[in-house]
Formats: C-alpha cells, sequence, structure tokens
C-alpha cells in the first residue's frame, strides 16, 4: 500500500480504499464502491481482474514540493501522449481516406469493380482513338484546304498574267521599232513581231508608244495602221514603238532576227529593231477583261 | 484540461503537418491509436472514479499501445495479421465499450 513513495498525493482516494489493477491499464474500484450497483449482464468491464500486489495502489502523504512538479512533469508526459494519439489519429484518418475502402470490400465486389474499371477504360480507350481520328480527319481537310486554296491562288495569278488582267515581272526583252523618218511601221509588221514572239514562248507582252500609251497584248489585241502612227486596242500609238515581253530572252532575240524574219523586214523599210537585252522587265500594263457572254465552263 | 489542450494541439499538428504514414507502420498504427484510445477512456473513467494514477495512465497507455503492435507484428509474422488485428480491435473495443458505459453513469447517472 505504500510502496509508492508519496508522489501522487492527490489520487489518494479518500477512504484509502485499496485499487484493484483491473488489466485495463488504471486502477479500478473494488466492486463495492461501484456506482452502479446493479450492473448490466453485458457490461465488459466487469471482466475478472487479477489481483495484484499492494505497490499499484496510490500512496498517502501529503503535497510537498518535489511531489508537484513530479506531477506537473507526469502532466506532461500524459499531456504528450495524448497529443501523440491526437496527432496519429488525424494522420491514421487521414491516410485512411484514400482507397482504403477496398481492403474492406468482397472478393467478388473487387472483380465486379475491376471488371466495371476496365470496361470503363475500355470505354475511354476507344473514346480516345475516335477523337484522335477526328482530330487527324479535321487536320488533313484544313491542310487539304489549305492546299487547295494555294493552287486556286497560283492559278488565279496564272490566268491573270495570260489573260493580262495582273501586271508581270520576270526575264524577258525590251525590243525598240524606229521607223524610217518618211516610211512608218506598218501594223502587220508589229503583228508579225508579237506573233513570232509568242511563237518563240513569249508570255506576256505590252507595247509602248512613244507617247507614253501602253497597251498589253493579250489574245484579242488588234493592231490597225492610223494617220498619227498605229492604234492598238483603240489605243493611239506614235512610232517609236516598244515592245515589252516575258519570255526565254534568247530564243525570242534569234526568233526576231532570223533572215527574213521582223527585223529583216523593218530594216527592208529602212527603220530599225534595236532588241535590249537587259534581264528583269515588267510588263505593267493591264487589259481589263469584259465578262464572257457567250462561252461556259465546261464543268 | 492539459490533456485536452494537448489532444487539441495533436490534431491540429496532424491536420497541419499533413504526414504520410511510413509504409512499415502502416498494419501498426491503426492498432496502436485504438489501444491508446482505450487507455484514455480508461484514465477518462478512473478520474472520474477519482482513482486516477499518472504513472499507471502512462504506463498503461505505452504498454497498451507496445502490446497492440506487438501482437499484430506476431501475427504479420505467423500469417494470421489479419485475424490478429481483428481480435486486438475486437478487445480494445470490447473495453472501450466498458469504459464508455463507466463514463456515462458517472455522468448522466444511467
Amino acid at each position: 500500500m505504500s510502496a509508492v513513495p508519496d508522489a501522487y498525493p492527490q489520487l489518494t482516494p479518500a477512504d484509502g480504499e485499496r485499487h484493484v489493477d483491473s488489466g485495463l491499464g488504471w486502477p479500478q474500484v473494488p466492486e463495492a464502491s461501484a456506482v452502479e450497483p446493479a450492473p448490466e449482464a453485458t457490461q465488459p468491464e466487469e471482466v475478472p481482474a487479477e489481483e495484484v500486489g499492494p505497490e499499484e495502489a496510490p500512496p498517502v502523504g501529503e503535497a510537498s514540493g518535489a511531489g508537484r512538479r513530479r506531477l506537473s512533469a507526469a502532466g506532461a508526459v500524459i499531456g504528450l501522449l495524448v497529443g501523440l494519439l491526437g496527432f496519429a489519429l488525424v494522420v491514421q484518418l487521414r491516410s485512411n481516406t484514400g482507397d482504403a475502402q477496398l481492403q474492406n470490400t468482397r472478393p467478388e465486389d473487387l472483380v465486379r469493380i475491376l471488371s466495371d474499371l476496365n470496361a470503363r477504360e475500355e470505354r475511354l480507350r476507344s473514346e480516345i482513338g475516335n477523337l484522335q481520328l477526328t482530330r487527324s480527319q479535321l487536320a488533313s481537310g484544313a491542310q487539304g484546304r489549305e492546299a487547295a486554296l494555294a493552287e486556286a491562288r497560283r492559278r488565279a495569278d496564272e490566268l491573270g498574267i495570260l489573260a493580262g488582267t495582273l501586271p508581270a515581272v520576270g526575264e524577258g526583252l525590251r525590243i525598240q521599232l524606229v521607223p524610217d523618218r518618211d516610211d512608218p511601221i506598218k501594223a502587220a509588221t508589229v503583228l508579225d513581231a508579237v506573233e513570232e514572239l509568242r511563237g518563240a514562248g513569249a508570255e506576256a507582252m505590252q507595247i509602248t508608244g512613244n507617247n507614253g500609251a501602253s497597251v498589253r497584248i493579250v489574245a484579242s489585241t488588234y493592231f490597225v495602221d492610223s494617220s498619227a502612227g498605229l492604234t492598238v486596242d483603240g489605243t493611239t500609238l506614235t512610232a517609236p514603238y516598244t515592245i515589252t515581253v516575258i519570255g526565254p530572252a534568247q530564243t525570242m532575240s534569234t526568233a526576231l532576227t532570223i533572215p527574213g524574219g521582223v527585223a529583216d523586214a523593218v530594216q527592208r523599210d529602212g527603220g530599225n529593231v534595236i532588241v535590249d537585252n537587259s534581264g528583269e522587265v515588267h510588263v505593267d500594263a493591264l487589259h481589263s477583261s469584259s465578262p464572257l457572254r457567250w462561252a461556259q465552263p465546261v464543268s | 484540461m492539459i490533456a485536452v489542450l494537448f489532444l487539441v494541439v495533436g490534431i491540429g499538428l496532424g491536420v497541419w503537418l499533413e504526414p504520410t504514414v511510413p509504409l512499415a507502420l502502416q498494419p501498426y498504427l491503426p492498432i496502436a491509436v485504438v489501444a491508446a484510445l482505450d487507455a484514455v477512456f480508461g484514465g477518462v473513467r478512473a478520474k472520474l472514479d477519482g482513482v486516477f494514477d499518472d504513472k499507471q495512465f502512462v504506463i498503461s497507455f505505452i504498454s497498451n499501445v507496445l502490446v497492440a503492435a506487438f501482437i499484430v507484428y506476431l501475427g504479420d509474422q505467423l500469417g494470421v495479421g489479419g485475424q490478429l488485428s481483428t481480435g486486438v480491435v475486437v478487445v480494445l473495443g470490447v473495453r472501450i465499450f466498458g469504459n464508455v458505459a463507466a463514463i456515462r453513469r458517472h455522468l448522466f447517472r444511467a
């Protein structure tokens, strides 16, 4: 009863009764002093308790300074333990909130859950495949549209140059037809020159008169002699005339100067043909195309 | 009062730090927590009975935790860890129920 020194004076029961260790880790008052005289049959704390020696009983004694200090130390230890308990409790609760329910699930349920997940995965996979297919289709569609647009734009440019509705630049010649003083260059000669150049591969042409007027030469361009000089597509040009032509320069200059060709014809009339092979030339006179009235595209 | 304060502090620490349980401790922590809960309820009951003993509480707390963890460990080694854990939890649960019943009788006289 008094084996333990007076470290816990306050805990001494008033009546000094002996305590019985119930095996639960704390002193338990004997049955005689139980609060409830008629315990229920199912009370679990009524399990038989081992009797222990008297050294387990709280001591009797008066409060001293040392006792108080040890008491506060014990309180600190208790607080520490209880704090640890709270900490561990929270940690355990936290760590258990995840998929811990699966731990307690029956195997059949687990199998069902697994197959559910597998089916779901399958579904999602097929969805991914479909979406990727759609994406690639859309991407290729966009690419195709872009390519078609670029092609159409290129064709429109080509056709515009051929039809004379777009200015053009490129390698070519600048040909000056200088007439004799009293023998003007005839329209037929100019037409010959144009035909010769076309035959040599000219792609864009314009004719400029000395008066500064320029006319784009296209398929429907006509040349008429007039009193002032030459009328081309309704525009009057004065000699000397300059034909600016884009095409293979070497071939065209050869074509002009072949014996019996344009240069010969002009020189026979006392005129002169000056071929200026100066590299890049600009053909910027435009032909205003009128809408087609009769012809329709086939397709 | 100090104990309650420390409990709150411990819970706050757990919430604040959000630690993860080490893998080696995972099977033992729940059992240890239940054992410690048992000790705490026993301590409360002893307090109400007026027979609370610091030393006994501390020793019972620690030994409860250690014994519970040891039993689970032993069960793991023997290959019956799950069943033994269940058994420990049942026993501790029964004791907690008993303690709570005693506390209830103290507090509500019913």
